[in-house]
């Protein structure tokens, strides 16, 4: 196995398995402000005296968790609308297509920000909010490889044949833009989670006291000032998980795109 | 006259060429000819053997990772094979031109043709720009390029494909080399386009006694200009000689299939499978038509491009729909099947009238009546196996499932003359021939009346394109099909077809039995399109061209791939 | 093809009008009571009333629509319901300094990209091909604070040379001035180098593969000619569209790296407003934001247009 995929496998393990990985408490305090790394705390403690790594550990769960559905949600909406809007063409397609480029043309954050402060930042409405935001991206992608695959002429072999629409987006359409779809997902789930942990660490996103590596990043920010590396164990948390599923994507992209392949 | 005749020997000899893929496939072994000054050689072979490469060679050019591993290549004494980047570089374009398959992606689509075309001699400090111009106008002039002192103006997007290839003559030509390598220069083009760019080439070749390397895979088109011949097959050489020998009396069993197929003659030869408007035609036994079209009008936009189109068919027998590009053939087709709602007329299947709209059609219907595609590529889901794609009309239609379904599936692929055991492939493992019989199996899985076809033979090779027609006319005979058959060429025509009906821009010139319409020629068109089919015997083009010039006006009658 | 610009700014304009609706729709629309959310549970009802009526609570969300924008079309975005301040007055100078930071970044990182993108496409598979490619990615993949709390550990606290935190106030010198956002600068160039430079390489790839290139090379042109004469116009169309998005991705990480740094901008701003949900600010930010990436979309686009023969002529 590479080491991305290595790595991702880690965090992954963590999320799935954190209460019964960390060696505390997610919010139980352990120690004292910022200590150094010792036998007892591998990485030391945070701002408040809680254990560095069980923080690690759960923020994993929380933010993997978050980004997992927000992702879910953006990938299976955008495919369904792209999909759909490539099939029929006509008046549907120009009507969402319209409609999703007007969001498009409002940066990610900004939307974000108006809806969270309009609606509070409760956990259902972030998954949902990122979730219909970043499905517009997951539209583009997803319509424009419905596109190619659309004018193919086993696709009309298929309509002709008098399959339904169903049928031909699942049995036709599908199946050959699947390399594509799952690489645009992979990509997905990073920028997803990186614009949570940014959410988060702007203080908009997942609430203390719950682990989050984004706001982990905020809460141990002054420990820079006094030449403590505390925030850049969260921060090199999420380096570590978005580096890892990109190459993991690349790796993949460039296997698919090998000649030999289907 | 500026070909470099410093040598006195041929202006190119390889030796023992050899060429392979970045993957290690030979594309190219072993391969020796000369070409003297003035001389032009054909070289003539299929898809895959390796004559393309062996042009681009001939400029010391390899594509994509493949490498040249073997031989000598020696352009008037000098070996390509010896030089550097630089002297490569000098060599191109200056003393070797390269002239491309598709001059729509070889112009630069965001400079004019003109800056182009000066580019090679200016860079190669051969002529300053006025006088760069001013021979590419008089070489616009002569090749008849309308307006041709402000044709270079223009992009290459606002020029017809005929008007382009031979722009694309002239800026190989505008240094003056030694060699032009013509890479299959008129086969993206008409027919009647064709013509006029052969004898343009011609022309141009002979004027300036420049050595030339024809490449195609076109022996009629090749026996017009070429002096000697040699056949590839599998990147390595058949037979060569002199093109009246060659096309006379080919020596080997593969030159002698080629010349025959494209004589016309069949090949596994019987009375049989000669020409079935010779054979009484089955369509004399059962008078009621199983189609009917009346007063077919299909429209993109206000743009008519089919008008007014009527015709029957009956059953077991083959109407042929010819045209060439614009003429609406395709979309004639389409809208019988109702994938382009026509706006006016009807279509009629065994008397009953189909919605224009096949999403409106009953599955009943849209079973018999069963479409298959040009280009087995796109034709076929990459991703299902060759079972699945026969397998699911059968399922789709007739419900059988299981064992059952398996053991029709075999038979399908059987009656196409395929192995059934290729039933557990994709299509991307099978050959262009095995797709076009896995196309037609799945058509005749539904078990239809009629089968319209949509140019099925003209993305084949020649050889093969012979096998599946005499495919379709055995299943013909068999199931009693009826074929609604596409096509631009002639030959395939008169194979083929009891009955044929003449396109031209949307509207039915021309219909009856393929024998008397091809011979009687009374619609000009029809003339103009019989004339225009090469034969193989050298001086057909320059008799072709009396002919037409004697016979003009013609201005009404070009074809809509324009000229 | 003035006709085709004209329509394209129109566009441009329909696409304002109707974010400006969603921005307000979108913060307006609250379930529940805002004048209680605001005030939380110990508000009076005259307070209560109060901010019901400057909110125009009682009217149909339509015509508090227009009420809105009107006002906006005179430049009156209302006040901040934190500190009742005119908003323009408070975003003004904030959105001056955010500008100004962008624009900077903007500077220095587009033709270094457009540098490096072509240099490592021009070597495509070569050393300095592998080491920008490796470089872009990890630049990617990390969030925009990652890299400004890297950049102020080293530059800040270990080597002392720059000020961590990026405060402004009247009276500082030029070089003072530069001092202060030279990190915040650094920082955004970095995020957005890496898109810019992988996008760059991209379509200069692309367009190096296309058939009139391998023509060019038949011809017998050198390399730069090829470049220079057939490559690079050919690539300008796709290579701005990549300026113009990341410029956006500019408006975006100009936030974060404003918290970051504690810089007084626009994005800071905001970031504070959506806390306390003092809805005026936030929609005047979201509206000057969304403007900005609107009206650089559309700059790009028309560029494109002037940029491409086959329009040209139409």
């Amino acid at each position: 196995m590479s080491r991305s995929a290595v790595v991702v496998a880690i965090i992954l393990t963590a999320a799935l398995f954190a209460p019964w990985l960390a060696p505390y408490g997610e919010a139980q305090f352990v120690g004292g402000v910022w200590d150094p790394p010792s036998v007892r705390h591998l990485l030391g403690t945070d701002n408040l005296g809680r254990d560095m790594l069980t923080r690690l550990i759960f923020g994993a769960r929380n933010t993997v968790s978050i980004a997992g559905l927000a992702t879910t949600l953006a990938v299976g909406l955008g495919v369904a609308l792209g999909f759909l809007a490539a099939a029929l063409g006509g008046w549907v397609d120009a009507l969402v297509s319209r409609g999703v480029e007007i969001l498009l043309s409002i940066p990610v954050l900004i939307s974000a920000l108006m809806v969270l402060a309009a609606l509070g930042n409760s956990l259902a409405v972030l998954i949902a909010t990122i979730g219909l935001l970043e499905s517009t991206r997951v539209y583009t992608i997803a319509r424009a490889i419905a596109r190619t695959i659309v004018v193919r002429e086993f696709v009309a072999a298929a309509r002709l044949r008098g399959e339904g629409l169903v049928w031909v987006l699942a049995r036709e359409i599908l199946p050959n833009a699947l390399p594509a779809l799952a690489a645009e997902t992979g990509l997905r789930f990073s920028f997803i989670f990186l614009f949570i942990a940014s959410l988060s660490f702007l203080g908009l996103g997942i609430q203390p006291p719950a682990a989050d590596w984004g706001s982990m990043v905020r809460e141990n920010a002054p420990a820079i000032n006094f030449g403590l590396i505390a925030p850049l164990y969260p921060a090199t948390a999420i380096a570590l998980l978005t580096i890892g599923v990109n190459r993991l994507v690349d790796r993949y992209l460039a296997a698919e795109s090998r000649p030999g392949a289907a | 006259m500026s070909a470099a005749g410093a040598t006195a020997g041929p202006v190119l000899r390889i030796e023992g060429l050899s060429v392979h893929s970045a993957g290690g496939v030979a594309l190219v072994e072993d391969v020796s000819f000369e070409l003297a000054r003035g001389e032009v050689l054909g070289l003539i072979g299929e898809s895959g053997a390796g004559k393309s490469t062996i042009g681009l060679a001939a400029l010391g050019f390899a594509r994509g990772g493949c490498r040249i591993t073997a031989g000598r290549i020696l352009l008037g004494g000098t070996d390509l094979r010896l030089l550097d980047a630089e002297g490569l570089r000098r060599v191109r374009g200056r003393r070797a031109a390269y002239v491309a398959q598709s001059a729509a992606a070889a112009f630069d689509p965001a400079m004019r043709l003109i800056d182009q075309i000066c580019e090679g001699p200016i860079r190669h400090g051969l002529m300053s720009r006025r006088a760069a111009e001013e021979r590419a106008i008089a070489d616009f002039r002569a090749l008849d390029l309308p307006d041709p002192a402000t044709f270079g103006q223009r992009y290459a997007h606002q020029v017809s494909g005929g008007q382009l290839q031979r722009a694309m003559a002239v800026m190989a030509m505008a240094c003056g080399p030694e060699l032009l390598v013509l890479d299959e220069p008129t086969t993206a083009l008409d027919v009647t386009t064709q013509i006029e760019v052969l004898a343009h080439l011609k022309k141009l070749i002979a004027g300036s006694g420049t050595a030339a390397l024809y490449i195609s895979h076109d022996l009629a088109v090749v026996a017009q200009i070429a002096d000697r011949l040699l056949v590839l097959r599998h990147g390595k050489p058949v037979e060569t000689g002199s093109t009246a020998d060659l096309l006379t009396r080919p020596q080997t069993a593969y030159a002698r299939a080629l010349v025959a197929e494209r004589a016309g003659v069949a090949l596994a030869a019987t009375a049989s499978a000669a020409a079935p408007s010779a054979a009484t035609p089955v369509a004399a036994a059962s008078p009621a038509a199983v189609l009917e079209v009346r007063g077919l009008g299909v429209h993109y936009g206000r743009q008519a491009a089919v008008s007014d189109a009527s015709f029957t068919l009956a059953p077991g027998e083959t109407l042929a729909v010819i045209g060439e590009s614009g003429s609406g053939k395709t979309s004639l087709g389409y809208a019988v099947c109702g994938l382009v709602p026509a706006r006016t007329g009807s279509v009629s299947l065994a008397g009953v009238e189909l919605a224009a709209d096949y999403a409106q059609r009953s599955r009943e219907q849209l079973r018999r009546l069963q479409l298959v595609f040009q280009l087995p590529d796109v034709a076929l889901n990459p991703r299902q196996t060759i079972a699945a794609i026969v397998g699911r009309p059968v399922q789709f239609y007739f419900g059988m499932r299981g064992q059952a379904l398996a053991s029709r599936t075999s038979e399908l692929l059987g009656l196409v003359g395929l192995d059934p055991a290729i039933a557990g492939r994709r299509p991307g493992e099978l050959s262009g021939g095995q797709k076009q019989r896995v196309c037609i199996a799945r058509a005749l899985a539904a078990e239809p009346d009629v089968l319209v076809c949509d140019e099925v033979t003209a993305a084949l090779d020649p050889l093969i394109a012979e096998e599946i027609l005499q495919l379709q006319r055995r299943l013909q005979e068999r199931l009693g099909l009826a074929y609604l058959f596409i096509t631009h060429d002639l030959a395939t025509v008169r194979r083929i077809a009891h009955r044929v009906l003449v396109l031209w821009r949307g509207r039915i010139v021309a219909q009856g039995a393929t024998a008397e319409i091809l011979a009687e020629r009374r619609h000009p068109y029809v003339a103009k399109l019989c004339a225009a089919e090469p034969e193989m015997r050298p001086g057909w083009l320059e008799e072709a061209l009396a002919r037409r010039a004697g016979t003009e006006p013609s201005n009404e009658f070009q074809s809509a791939g324009g000229n | 093809m003035r006709g085709l610009i004209a329509a394209r700014v129109g566009m441009g304009f329909l696409t304002l009008a109707v974010i400006s609706a969603l921005l307000f729709f979108a913060t307006d629309c609250l379930p529940g009571d805002v004048a209680a959310a605001l005030l939380g549970p110990q508000a009076t009802p005259e307070a209560l009333a109060t901010i019901r009526a400057s909110l125009r609570l009682g009217e149909p969300a339509g015509l508090r629509y227009v009420h809105w924008l009107a006002a906006v079309l005179h430049g009156d975005f209302g006040r901040s319901l934190a500190t009742g301040r005119s908003v323009v007055a408070m975003l003004r100078p904030r959105f001056q300094n955010t500008l100004a930071l962008a624009g900077l970044a903007a500077i220095v990182a587009v033709p270094l990209a457009l540098g490096l993108g072509v240099a490592a496409a021009m070597r495509a598979g070569g050393r300095l091909d592998r080491a920008v490619s490796t470089l872009c990615l990890l630049t990617i993949s990390v969030p925009e604070f990652f890299i400004g709390y890297l950049l102020i550990l080293l530059f800040s606290v270990q080597l002392g040379w720059l000020p961590s935190l990026a405060v402004l106030h009247g009276g500082m010198s030029l070089a003072q001035r530069l001092g202060a956002i030279t990190l915040p600068t650094i920082t955004l160039v970095l995020v957005v180098l890496a898109h810019m430079v992988r996008m760059t390489r991209a379509a200069i790839l692309s367009v190096m593969s296309a058939p009139y290139i391998e023509m060019a090379l038949l011809k017998g042109l050198t390399r730069g000619s090829l470049v220079l004469r057939h490559a690079l116009p050919n690539a300008a169309a796709p290579i701005i569209a990549v300026v113009a998005l990341n410029l956006g991705y500019l408006v975006v990480g100009v936030v974060v790296v404003e918290v970051v740094f504690v810089y007084p901008g626009a994005g800071q701003l905001m970031v504070d407003a959506v806390g306390k949900r003092d809805l005026p600010l936030v929609q005047a930010c979201g509206l000057a934001f969304a403007a900005t990436y609107v009206g650089l979309n559309l700059v790009a686009d028309i560029v494109a247009m002037l940029v491409n023969p086959r329009l040209r002529r139409a």
